[in-house]
């Protein structure tokens, strides 16, 4: 075990990795926005094909990564887990009823023999790529203007209203995270069609509405960055735990943590640099700007949620029971012991790197289309 | 320390978990097993050239994806649902639990998912070698994945290395091998994977039985059975004995559940095994309403004795000695162990409202209690006792527990005989003229799918009420929600997983009724 390091450094550790986790999801979303475009951009039922095989080819690892954050989430700060899957229960099904519908679309879309036929499984993909961002955004919305639920001495929850969570979408500045990421995965999506298609019509369109995604995108996050910055936050007393509200309190924090505000800069200017390289030099290359701009811009915001003494999943019913990474952590064992794990990450990110490489070493086109023997 | 939970909300959450892991349990077999009789088949194809074997590679890979797919999406519910619907239980175990959940997640989910996209689209992209490397990555994998989840399931059924904090109210892990390398788990993950490798020797042996009765893919069909039944062999027979471990641990940790699985009422020195038993609906005892009489039991006599603890004369507890107690044996009677649970929890009250009052003298003299060893082995231990008001509740369902291990062992017996008749009639070139092996060999397939379902009945309807053995109850586990919340999703898995299902089982027929692609043109 890592004796030398302390508990408040492994606490601070392990939600350093559920803000990458939480990042990288976001980023692989792109196949959730593909999904939702797949009748805008594939007009015919090739480009369609090739539309699902492209992002068919990546639907994994954007299921396997929501898989980690959530077994990660759980072993790290698993109050959390108890605390937001147990109360919050609509809005975490209604996510998960729709990645249980995406896991077998692709598969059995165009199989023989299928009963509920071709379009259902598309329906499926769409319904998928709609709701999961904007959920799971509109959820993590919740992290910075707080969630309806107390906690008993012995940390058990009771949710205080009976929507199960759903209430979180009568917040604007909830719901202006859930557009702001469904508009990201679209952007994104666009931009992988344009690295990965190799079809001119798909390219045109994909151009024209990745301009208008971006408008879409930028002013919900313009919306929810400013909201951001002014409102008042939840931040806790580091000796005694106590919970107040601070005014500017996520402005304070990106100010006081510049690291992570050079982080959050970077990443944003990322995100731009991609979008403008694809829309107006050449095009196909600038997914890779957006992506690492998105992961660096989520991976900020998840420490702006949770460092500097900030409530990370606050409960705006009462301020008390608000989760912090101090008090809902697992113990300092179980941290040590999932650190030594964690050495493998940059392996895992390599492996997955050479093997996404090696599929994507040529662009779909329709002749592949043709010949693969293995067609989703 | 725990609030009055409605009984209905208990029973749906209970009968939601168990719909959505059966539902995992018919897909994850299949994996589990023909992922290494592909890269079996590759192997050869690639040490040959021989491109039938591409063609098998390629055929048992297509039914692998479509049945990969909807496991992965029945999983995923699984992982949610100890938060959503357990959401005690995932505090007070999170520090325990959710360690082998994240490291699966990291070390085999992304280990399969990143090769599956490989093993399907890369066979023209990647060179043979590392096609064939990425083929047996998915099958380690998909086995790496079983591995932490079942080190989890044996955490509950065995809680070793772990000690409850009373600060946080929860158990800690305080040993992350005894954890991993706990008996229970270790024997859990191999006897699981070995019965997901048997149900998938079946399966394809059953397929291929079904070609030679139509004469069609002769030689795929012969080629499949033979790796079939020799990797069907030596999978039943580690299945067996693992099983005999398994069910070794039983004894050792689970008495209760062993007891029910036997149908034992009483206990005693040398007891036979019940080979098996029809049960009636007239009590045994007039005070346990649960116990009900055998119409009929064939019995070996000393056998029970002897596979629980390798002596014929070894002592075996019924269901009566583990609720009564039984001095001489060092049985504590459940009404003592009910006494220290409710012992430790009192003084966690105590403990809890010293430290908001702010009186620390006493807070840091209870935590000094509550955290000594002794305290530890003989409250803290029973903690989950310290709820249960009526012993009769400690009693599982003793005939679903005792039919399904018995069906379950004499089905496992009968697949090596299937393995073995199999590969004697291959290699003696009688196999496709004996049709009615054939056709038994067909119906085999739903045989071993109902084996492996009852493998987990046993295992988990044998340990109830205890969620995690003997120190928490699914009553006390549960998320504090609406019962009609969950008969809602209850219902809406049903339904979506049961449409699901349908549209697996009419693609996969369609699938091996168009058999393997020919290779025509394509580069390998």
């Amino acid at each position: 075990m890592i004796a030398a390091i302390s508990y408040s450094f492994l606490q601070e550790y392990w939600w350093a990795i559920i803000s990458l986790l939480g990042a990288l999801l976001v980023f692989l979303m792109f196949v959730q926005g593909g999904q939702s475009l797949l009748y805008t951009i594939g007009k015919t039922e090739i480009q369609r094909t090739m539309i699902v095989n492209t992002l068919g080819r990546k639907w994994e690892f954007t299921f396997t990564t929501l898989v980690t954050f959530g077994g990660a989430f759980f072993a790290s700060f698993p109050l959390f887990y108890a605390t937001s899957f147990g109360g919050a229960y609509w809005v975490w099904f209604a996510i998960l009823f729709t990645f249980i519908l995406q896991a077998v679309s692709y598969e059995f879309r165009t199989k023989p023999a299928n009963f509920l036929g071709t379009k259902t499984f598309e329906v499926f993909l769409i319904l998928n790529g709609f709701l999961a961002s904007i959920l799971i955004g509109t959820a993590v919305g919740t992290f910075f203007s707080g969630a309806q639920f107390s906690l008993n001495d012995y940390n058990q929850v009771t949710w205080q209203t009976s929507f199960g969570g759903l209430e979180a979408v009568l917040t604007f500045h909830n719901v202006a995270l859930g557009l702001t990421v469904f508009g990201l995965s679209r952007v994104l999506a666009l931009q992988y069609f344009l690295n990965t298609i190799d079809d001119a019509e798909i390219e045109a369109r994909s151009k024209k509405h990745l301009l208008y995604n971006t408008i879409f995108f930028l002013v919900f996050f313009l919306s929810f960055a400013v909201i951001l910055l002014v409102k008042d936050g939840f931040a806790y007393n580091a000796e005694t735990g106590v919970v107040s509200m601070e005014s500017f309190k996520y402005l304070h924090n990106l100010l006081q943590m510049p690291l992570v505000l050079i982080v959050f800069l970077a990443g944003v200017v990322g995100v731009l640099w991609g979008i403008f390289s694809d829309l107006f030099k050449k095009a196909g290359k600038g997914i890779w700007f957006t992506g690492a701009g998105t992961v660096l811009t989520v991976f900020a915001l998840f420490l702006v949620a949770g460092y500097n003494n900030t409530c990370y999943y606050p409960s705006a019913f009462d301020l008390q029971s608000s989760l912090t990474i101090r008090n809902s952590s697992s113990s300092e064992f179980t941290l040590n012991a999932m650190s030594i794990v964690s050495l493998m990450v940059p392996f895992v990110i390599a492996y997955i790197w050479y093997a996404w490489k090696s599929i994507n070493n040529k662009k779909i086109d329709k002749e592949e289309m043709e010949s693969e023997s293995h067609k989703y | 320390m725990f609030e009055s939970i409605d009984l209905s909300l208990v029973d749906w959450s209970r009968a939601q978990f168990a719909l959505t892991a059966m539902y995992h349990w018919l897909f994850v077999p299949l994996t589990l097993g023909t992922t290494f009789m592909i890269a079996m088949m590759e192997t050869i194809y690639v040490k040959t050239g021989n491109p039938e074997w591409k063609k098998m590679t390629k055929f048992w890979m297509t039914l692998f994806g479509i049945n990969f797919a909807i496991g992965v999406s029945t999983g995923i519910i699984l992982e949610f649902e100890f938060g959503t619907n357990w959401s005690n239980y995932s505090w007070f175990v999170g520090d325990i639990f959710g360690a082998p959940l994240a490291i699966e997640g990291i070390m085999a989910f992304f280990l399969e998912s990143t090769f599956i996209a490989v093993m399907f689209f890369g066979w023209n992209k990647v060179s043979p070698k590392f096609h064939l490397l990425s083929s047996w990555l998915v099958a380690i994998g998909a086995n790496l994945s079983a591995l932490w989840i079942l080190v989890a399931n044996g955490w509950m059924q065995s809680p070793v290395g772990t000690q409850f904090n009373p600060d946080t109210a929860r158990n800690e892990m305080t040993s992350f091998w005894e954890v991993l390398f706990s008996p229970v788990a270790v024997n859990k993950f191999l006897h699981t994977i070995t019965s997901g490798f048997v149900l998938s020797a079946i399966f394809v042996i059953g397929v291929s039985a079904w070609f030679l009765l139509k004469k069609r893919h002769v030689v795929l069909a012969r080629k499949s059975i033979l790796i079939a039944a020799i990797f069907g062999i030596v999978s039943s027979v580690a299945l067996i004995v693992t099983g005999d471990g398994s069910a070794k641990q039983v004894y050792k940790v689970q008495p209760m559940k062993f007891a029910a699985m036997e149908g034992l009422y009483e206990g005693g020195n040398g007891i036979a095994l019940k080979a098996f038993g029809i049960l009636s609906t007239s009590k045994a005892d007039p005070e346990y309403d649960k116990l009900k009489d055998f119409v009929f039991k064939f019995e070996i006599p000393k056998m029970l004795s002897i596979l629980a603890a390798n002596d014929p004369n070894a002592y075996v507890p019924g269901v009566k000695d583990l609720l009564e107690g039984n001095p001489e044996k060092g049985i504590l009677p459940v009404a003592e162990k009910v006494e220290r649970g409710k012992l430790a929890l009192e003084k966690l009250t105590q403990f809890k409202e010293a430290k908001k009052s702010g009186d620390v003298d006493k807070a840091t003299e209870l935590r000094a209690l509550l955290i000594s060893d002794d305290f530890q082995a003989n409250n803290f231990k029973y903690l989950g006792y310290g709820h249960v008001k009526d012993v009769s509740f400690l009693i599982p369902n003793i005939a679903l527990t005792f039919y399904s291990f018995h069906i379950m062992v004499i089905l496992g017996a009968f697949f090596l005989l299937l393995f073995v008749l199999a590969f004697w009639l291959l290699i003696k070139g009688k196999l496709e003229k004996q049709r009615w092996f054939l056709w038994i060999a067909l119906f085999t397939i739903p045989l071993a799918y109902l084996a492996s379902e009852l493998g987990w009945v046993v295992a988990e309807v044998g340990r109830q009420p205890w969620i995690i053995q003997d120190l928490m109850t699914t009553h006390t586990a549960v998320s504090n929600i609406s019962a009609s919340s969950v008969k809602i999703t209850f219902f809406l898995f049903a339904l979506i997983f049961t449409s699901l299902l349908i549209a697996e089982i009419g693609i996969m027929l369609k699938q091996i009724k168009i058999g393997p692609k020919e290779e025509g043109g394509q580069k390998s």
